[in-house]
């Protein structure tokens, strides 16, 4: 059994919590008491039914104000797969929060209200969605019972949404009409929508092809710890541990250490203090090399025939994230997976409209949600991809040396 | 071919491709969680284990054992021991510290209600939950611990559902929902203040029943108090709760003899039993596929009282 993590991404009342509490609901991942106490807490509503909203709305002021404030993360399992759903606020301001459960999704659902069809919102979420280059995007067009199950609607937000995918070169879109409310194309067919011949939405998430998601060909492997014993038996025990980025390694591996530089071989391979022959991403590993070499956290071992890139002038997309605004020439901490280094931000030379993708200028400072294309100089050369090519050796965050908050989302560019 | 050219070709490998390699869910969360003790142990000074005998600290120690391997484990277990605890945890505690070569250290709760004078819960289930916030945090001082590895879940609840997997807190330990670091793809920032503190909690992406499939297949040793066995018991509001030098019956209580197991291993005085036949790892994960009530909720007397319980404890330092 394989693992989806996904996004849901809409509007304030777009049906989102309805949406995953009809998913857990439908799919029997919803235990007794905790129906009791959503029962207990709907009591109150007049037409007497369960508000599958409040499974999902966590902390109290969420349920005072009837909104979320941070990403929650929801678990169900079918026989298929294991899910685990990133579920992030829908309203403008909390953006950032959106990025962060969206970083580690190879799905997103785009939830349209089929009344309203494509909203700004919907425009944002699909620009965060082409960024960060999230692999499959399903727009599920919602509330189909309050349009009569009309399919001209429906048609027209297919034909609207698709330019937006088409101009964010969006390249798996799969179109659902649903009713969260009423359960419909959620886990069964619908029985209203009849025009409708794809897949319900679960049978979707269960089926979709996940394997060439992950890059076995690009091999980097980024060192986060070094293990020595020091020990009777393993005195002069030296590994390197960390995690299988991409690609895959095997023992006798003609391999280069960088940003160093230096040649050498892989003399042993333990995932789990076991000796293996190969390893691959993302499974975590203990490299043990032929020769004796100065390496510590934060360097890459790569294979010989197949570089990454090595540099310390550093091309950006810069998601801001903090309230402080963004002033060039600040110096931060850059960390690029395990790798902390001091950088300063140069120039910044445009700012990305995330409602059209446009490049504007920009004026003053930048601010909380904004996306810049900037430029970074680092103190020590990164070993990196770019985030278009290899996103999970092309991304790093900023982080503000006197408060110590994560400040941006860094997407390394050519 | 250029260098891009030659990327770009082997990113999007043909269909033909097919399948090569890839990690089964139970590999890749292990995978999450060892890199995420790897993260922890190269970029905090004194971290510590919060180890409370129960099946998540277990694991915890599971993996944290295969993330250093052959190396011994880079830093302490740390119980924080209410005094109310079943024995048979204790004694699981004592084996499995000395097992995996760890250093072990325990803090009573009983100790800071003498020190600070604190006023002792009472009532029928004293419970000594909320109180292990002050001994928690007087040990975190204590061993200048700039960071604690706890077994918290997501699926467990509501608050927990959205707390980070590095958790940043103040001096008092106080989590805050509305300043969360952003945490984003696998990058973790645990830079804090003098001070502060972090919480970590490496298995935030597991469900209980994740829990006891890599149990069963990993083999790992649990206390015996996880499989059926004989106890006496009173029904409290339909929780079977174990009598003990902590719980003692009313003249109104019926005490029952009935074969039950532990679902989850907290105090004494919290923990409720559940009926149960099952003495197999097998019996048992069959058992909680079919029950339809969540571990908490079945097993915690201390949750229900506010919806917001766990959120209001966590805002005050609770793990």
């Amino acid at each position: 059994m394989d693992l989806l993590r996904f996004i849901t991404a809409g509007s304030v009342d777009d049906g989102k919590s309805t949406l995953i509490g009809r998913l857990l609901y439908d799919s029997k991942n919803i235990l007794i008491d905790q129906l009791e106490a959503l029962e207990k807490s709907t009591k109150n509503r007049t037409d007497g039914s369960v508000d599958l909203a409040l499974l999902t709305d966590g902390l109290r002021a969420e349920r005072e104000q009837g909104i979320t404030i941070d990403v929650a993360y929801r678990y169900f399992t079918t026989p298929k797969r294991k899910f685990i759903i990133a579920d992030a606020p829908g309203h403008v301001q909390y953006t950032r929060n959106m990025i962060t459960g969206a970083s580690n999704a190879s799905l997103i659902i785009i939830l349209i209200d089929a009344r309203q069809g494509v909203v700004e919102q919907t425009r944002r979420h699909s620009i965060i969605a082409s960024l960060l280059q999230i692999p499959h995007v399903v727009v599920a067009v919602n509330k189909m019972d309050l349009v009569e199950y009309s399919q001209d609607i429906y048609n027209n937000i297919v034909i609207e949404y698709a330019e937006v995918a088409k101009q964010l070169g969006l390249q798996d879109v799969t179109y659902i009409p649903i009713s969260a409310l009423d359960g419909d194309n959620i886990v069964d067919r619908s029985e209203k929508i009849t025009w409708y011949d794809g897949k319900p939405l679960l049978e979707f998430l269960e089926e979709v092809e996940l394997d060439h998601d992950i890059n076995l060909t690009d091999a980097r492997f980024q060192v986060q710890f070094v293990i020595r014993p020091q020990t009777e038996e393993l005195h002069d025990y030296r590994g390197y541990a960390g995690k299988v980025i991409s690609g895959i390694y095997k023992k006798g591996d003609k391999v280069t250490v960088l940003p160093q530089g230096i040649s050498t071989t892989i003399s042993k391979l333990e995932v789990n203090g076991k000796e293996v022959e190969e390893a691959f991403a993302p499974q975590p590993l203990v490299i043990q090399l032929s020769e004796d070499i100065d390496i510590s956290r934060g360097d890459t071992i790569v294979k010989a025939d197949n570089l990454p890139r090595v540099s310390n002038e550093l091309e950006v997309l810069l998601c801001w994230m903090d309230d402080k605004p963004l002033i060039a020439g600040n110096k931060y901490l850059l960390q690029h997976n395990s790798r902390l280094v001091r950088a300063v931000v140069r120039n910044v030379e445009y700012k990305l409209d995330v409602n059209s993708l446009q490049q504007q200028p920009v004026e003053g400072n930048v601010k909380l949600n904004e996306v810049v294309k900037a430029t970074v100089k680092t103190a020590s050369p990164l070993v990196y991809d770019p985030y278009t090519i290899l996103s999970v050796n092309g991304s790093a965050i900023l982080v503000d040396e006197t408060s110590n908050s994560t400040v941006a989302a860094v997407l390394l560019q050519q | 071919m250029s260098k891009s050219e030659k990327s770009n070709q082997e990113i999007f490998p043909s269909p033909q491709a097919g399948r090569v390699r890839g990690l089964d869910y139970l590999k890749q969360l292990e995978a999450e969680s060892i890199h995420i003790f790897r993260e922890v142990a190269a970029q905090f000074e004194r971290p510590a284990l919060l180890f409370s005998g129960g099946k998540d600290s277990i694991t915890l120690v599971h993996l944290a054992r295969k993330a250093f391997a052959p190396g011994k484990i880079p830093f302490p277990l740390v119980h924080i021991d209410t005094g109310h605890n079943f024995p048979e945890a204790l004694e699981f505690r004592d084996w499995l510290a000395n097992e995996v070569g760890a250093t072990l250290i325990v803090r009573k709760v009983e100790d800071t209600i003498k020190q600070k004078s604190l006023t002792e819960p009472k009532g029928k289930f004293p419970s000594r939950n909320w109180l292990q916030t002050y001994t928690l945090l007087d040990t975190i001082e204590e061993f200048r611990f700039d960071c604690c590895i706890g077994g918290a879940r997501r699926d467990e609840e509501k608050a927990r559902a959205k707390e980070r997997i590095f958790s940043v807190r103040d001096e008092f330990g106080q989590w805050n929902p509305k300043l969360q670091r952003p945490e984003l793809w696998n990058i973790y920032n645990g830079r804090i203040h003098k001070g502060e503190n972090v919480r970590v909690f490496p298995i935030s992406n597991w469900t209980e029943l994740d829990i006891w499939n890599f149990i069963r297949k990993e083999k790992v040793d649990l206390p015996s108090i996880y499989f059926a066995h004989e106890r006496k018991v009173i029904e409290h509001e339909g929780q079977l709760v174990a009598i003990s030098e902590f719980v003692q019956p009313d003249a109104s209580d019926v005490v029952l003899t009935k074969k039950v197991r532990y679902r989850t291993v907290g105090d004494m005085t919290c923990t409720a039993a559940v009926e149960s036949n099952a003495s197999t790892l097998d019996e048992v994960i069959n058992e909680i596929i079919s029950t339809r009530i969540s571990e908490r909720g079945e097993t915690r007397i201390d949750d229900k009282v506010t919806e917001a319980a766990m959120e209001d404890r966590k805002k005050n330092g609770y793990f």
